[in-house]
């Protein structure tokens, strides 16, 4: 089937901090690959630049849809060079379009955050229905007068959202405001909400932080029903190693900004260099603060 | 008969006949269609309210003050009761009947009405009351749309007729009745000063402050849009409502030659206020809170000083007259300015200085209400819904593929349509404009009316923005205090109640059982 996304030799420094050095790892469509790795190995970062958060210092992104190649990490237009007209056309697109994170977005990629970011103020089905902001009916007027077309819009964007409610068991929860709700069924709004998009690859930051032994196993089931059902690739960032070993196709593992390992979850389980950043973590107590300098 | 009226009354008189037989008609069905228990509860509800129409009218109108002494006129509170009872009888029997007989029952009204006026007014007057009862009716319409939000009809028939009672008694029950009468209230009460002319109840002065509140409501809505929904703090809001004004006056001064008046004026001073909101958006599209209320802040002091020294354009600080609405070229003033004509005139009344008043009164309601209604739509749809995810996180709705950009433009733009509008009322229910109107200082009353009312409520921004106004009319003598007073209020308001007076209660949605049906492997069910 192909890779979904190929990472090159991406780096990110911060200040004097190398948070990712020249990672590099690809992804299969429609698989269950799980990056992994302690504390503060650049997991959220490398998150964050594949969904146009952040722009790495060097290195390319490219994500593969429908055959087309798209570079994430380069601006989508061309120059501003030519005539003035194609300048000032040139500007109000880049205005209008160049937000990275925006455009990420609309070639179907999806994410949840490692700290929830609901819409709190907003029910569950709202935040939901926000999430289908590009494929409904959004014209000023058909929506001030209630067109038919613009309520067989609405209609529709309802029973996407009630079904991804179901699907993660929130429909009982649909009309209470994002931030009242326990941190379980949080969590689990953020992931329908991610899906309400209809995306092509969703990220998952530490979807199970947080969770118990069986709410973790529900979620399992939610993610290889995704990869399954609804034909999804799906990057899940993990902090445990155990934890999601078993619905992962493929495992990149990370440690102070670098590709330790890469493969099946049982190969990495095996490799020394992993079981030693672990281990190595555990005898610090604490994840590793101090980096390397650059 | 002149011949003005002759080719008015024809039509009515066929739509009279047409809508007695309709409504005789009607009528019979309606009866039929009932069944007995019905009509128990349909007079008993009609008792209780001609009950309190009692009350309420026999003090008020039935007291007349004639040769300096009071008067008790109990025939004319009576006539007025009866109005209301039937009225109710007509609403709770509508609620019953069917979508058919609803219409034809409507058509009787217009019937009724006519006839009524037939009878007991004088010819000249007939035409009038016509009038007014074709406007009243047009509200009525206008009203069912405000109701009918997010109501499905069953036929095309009954959309173009409306059927606000139908709407009435869906859930909403009391909610709609009661904001069916309030309104009808509203549109009512401009007329009492003509029913009891000799000591009316509301003066010109009282309509001029309903009026002026009614712009304040349209207002906060803008501002309900910017602040409220898109969580975008905008200090300098009058501008827009500057823009509006001044462009009113300007626009008829330049074009007044070329047939543009207050109607053609009100959507090209709103588009050009629109156009004014975009522009203060581009700036400010990566700002936030402090920041954002800095430089919209003093966005509305250049427009204010703009307007002070460009004293050719402006005439600067003395001002500029605009000129007063007319209805379809029919003017309110004595004497018509060269080749107009007053309205008095062309229906053969005595003039009367209270006509403009409650013309201008009825289009700010109209107008007001319209606001009410597209800020109602508005929230429920995809951008409205877009304006809170960026207020409640910019980045995660970014995240979600919203494009922010045209987001935050088109809350700037569309709430600065309103005060656009908002301005041309102003304009023209003052007479006159000068730069000391649009001062930091009504940017302040408007934003107190969003925030003390709740942010994001219709209700609580209309009682809001009803306090704001008209109490400090009632407490003239303590003008100078009236800052203060706002301030203490907010406060006040800050520790009681910190979401304003009326919290946004959410949208509910329901779940409809047939659709249902999804995996749901979160609970196991898929197993
Ligand atoms: N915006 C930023 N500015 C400075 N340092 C950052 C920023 N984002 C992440 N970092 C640093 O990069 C390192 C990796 O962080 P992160 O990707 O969040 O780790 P994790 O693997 O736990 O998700 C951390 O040391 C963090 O402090
Ligand atoms: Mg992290």
């Amino acid at each position: 089937m192909g890779p979904i996304v190929i990472v090159e030799k991406v780096s990110i420094r911060f200040g004097g901090l190398l948070a990712l050095n020249e990672v590099s790892f690809q992804m299969e469509e429609r698989h269950i690959q799980a990056i992994i790795g302690p504390n503060g190995a650049g997991k959220t970062t490398l998150f964050n630049c594949l969904t146009g958060f952040y722009k790495p210092t060097e290195g390319s992104i490219v994500l593969r849809r429908d055959g087309k190649s798209y570079h994430l990490t380069q601006p989508p237009m061309g120059s501003f060079r030519g005539n003035p007209a194609g300048w000032m056309g040139g500007f109000l697109r880049n205005l209008f379009t160049s937000n990275p994170i925006h455009r990420t977005a609309l070639l179907g990629v999806s994410r949840t955050y490692q700290n929830i970011r609901l819409f709190a103020q907003m029910t569950g089905i709202e935040n939901l229905l926000v999430a289908q902001h590009n494929s409904v009916n959004h014209k000023l007027l058909s929506g001030i007068f209630q067109t038919p077309g613009f309520l067989r819009s609405e209609k529709k964007a309802l029973e996407k959202a009630w079904y991804w409610l179901e699907f993660m068991g929130l429909e009982d929860t649909a009309n209470i405001e994002a931030g009242n709700l326990a941190y379980g069924l949080q969590r689990r709004l953020e992931l329908a909400r991610a899906m309400a998009t209809s995306p092509r690859l969703i990220c998952l930051d530490e979807p199970a932080a947080g969770l118990n032994r069986q709410e973790i196993e529900d979620l399992n089931r939610v993610i290889v029903n995704l990869r399954n059902e609804h034909k999804i690739s799906v990057l899940l960032i993990e902090h445990h190693m155990g934890v999601v070993m078993n619905i992962s196709d493929r495992v990149v593992v990370l440690d102070h900004g670098e590709v330790i390992s890469e493969g099946t979850p049982a190969e990495v389980q095996k490799d020394p260099r992993v079981i030693k950043a672990y281990l190595g973590e555990e005898e610090e107590d604490a994840p590793p603060q101090s980096r390397r300098e650059a | 008969m002149e011949i003005d009226f002759i080719i008015f009354n024809i039509p009515v008189i066929i739509l009279e006949q047409g809508a007695l037989a309709a409504g005789f008609l009607a009528s019979l069905f309606y009866i039929r269609a009932l069944d007995l228990r019905a009509y128990g509860e349909m007079i008993k509800d009609a008792a209780i309210v001609g009950a309190i129409a009692m009350v309420l009218f026999v003090p008020i109108v039935g007291l007349v003050l004639k040769d300096r002494s009071l008067v008790f006129q109990i025939e004319r509170s009576l006539m007025l009761v009866g109005a209301v009872a039937v009225g109710r009888l007509h609403i709770s029997g509508a609620v019953r009947a069917r979508v058919g007989i609803r219409i034809l029952w409507r058509l009787a009204l217009v019937g009724i009405s006519e006839t009524f006026a037939f009878f007991f007014f004088p010819e000249p007057q007939r035409n009038l009351i016509v009038l007014v009862v074709l406007v009243v009716l047009a509200i009525v319409f206008a009203l069912e749309a405000l109701l009918r939000s997010g109501e499905k009809l069953d036929s095309i028939g009954s959309k173009i007729m409306g059927a606000w009672p139908a709407v009435i008694s869906r859930a909403k029950g009391r909610q709609g009745y009661l904001m069916f009468f309030l309104v009808g209230l509203l549109v009512l009460l401009p007329f009492e000063p003509f029913i009891n002319s000799e000591n009316p109840f509301i003066t010109d002065y009282h309509l001029g402050t309903l009026t002026q509140t009614l712009i304040y409501i349209l207002l906060a809505m803008g501002l309900n849009i910017v602040v409220g929904l898109a969580g975008l703090l905008d200090l300098g809001f009058v501008a827009f409502y500057a823009v509006g004004a001044y462009g009113y006056a300007l626009i008829t001064l330049h074009l007044g030659e070329f047939g543009i008046g207050f109607w053609w004026a009100l959507p090209i001073t709103a588009s050009l206020a629109a156009f004014a909101g975009c522009m203060l958006g581009f700036p400010v599209l990566r700002m936030h809170g402090d920041y954002l209320a800095i430089v919209t802040l003093g966005f509305g002091e250049i427009i204010r000083i703009l307007l002070v020294n460009m004293i050719d354009f402006t005439n600067g600080p003395n001002g500029m007259s605009a000129p007063r609405p007319t209805l379809m070229g029919l003017e309110f003033t004595r004497r018509a300015k060269e080749g107009g004509v007053p309205l008095h005139e062309y229906f053969d009344i005595p003039y009367d200085a209270t006509y403009r008043y409650v013309f201008i009164y009825l289009v700010a309601l109209a107008l007001a209400l319209a606001a009410i209604f597209v800020f109602r739509r508005l929230r429920e749809m995809p951008i409205g819904r877009a304006w809170e995810a960026l207020r409640e996180d910019e980045t995660a709705s970014k995240a979600l593929g919203i494009n922010h950009t045209t987001v935050k433009l088109s809350a700037f733009t569309l709430g600065a349509a309103f005060a656009g509008v908002g301005g041309v009322l102003f304009a023209a229910n003052e007479g006159f404009i000068s730069p000391s109107s649009f001062t930091f200082v009504e940017s302040a009353i408007i934003l107190s009316i969003v925030v003390l009312g709740g942010m994001g409520s219709i209700t609580g921004v209309i009682i809001a923005a009803a306090i704001l106004t008209l109490l400090p009319e009632l407490f003239r003598d303590l003008q100078q205090y009236r800052m203060l007073g706002f301030g203490l209020a907010m406060v006040f308001i800050m520790i009681w109640r910190p979401g304003g007076l009326i919290k946004v209660r959410r949208r509910a949605f329901v779940r409809r059982d047939s659709a249902r049906g999804a995996s749901n492997p979160a609970l196991g069910e898929a197993d």
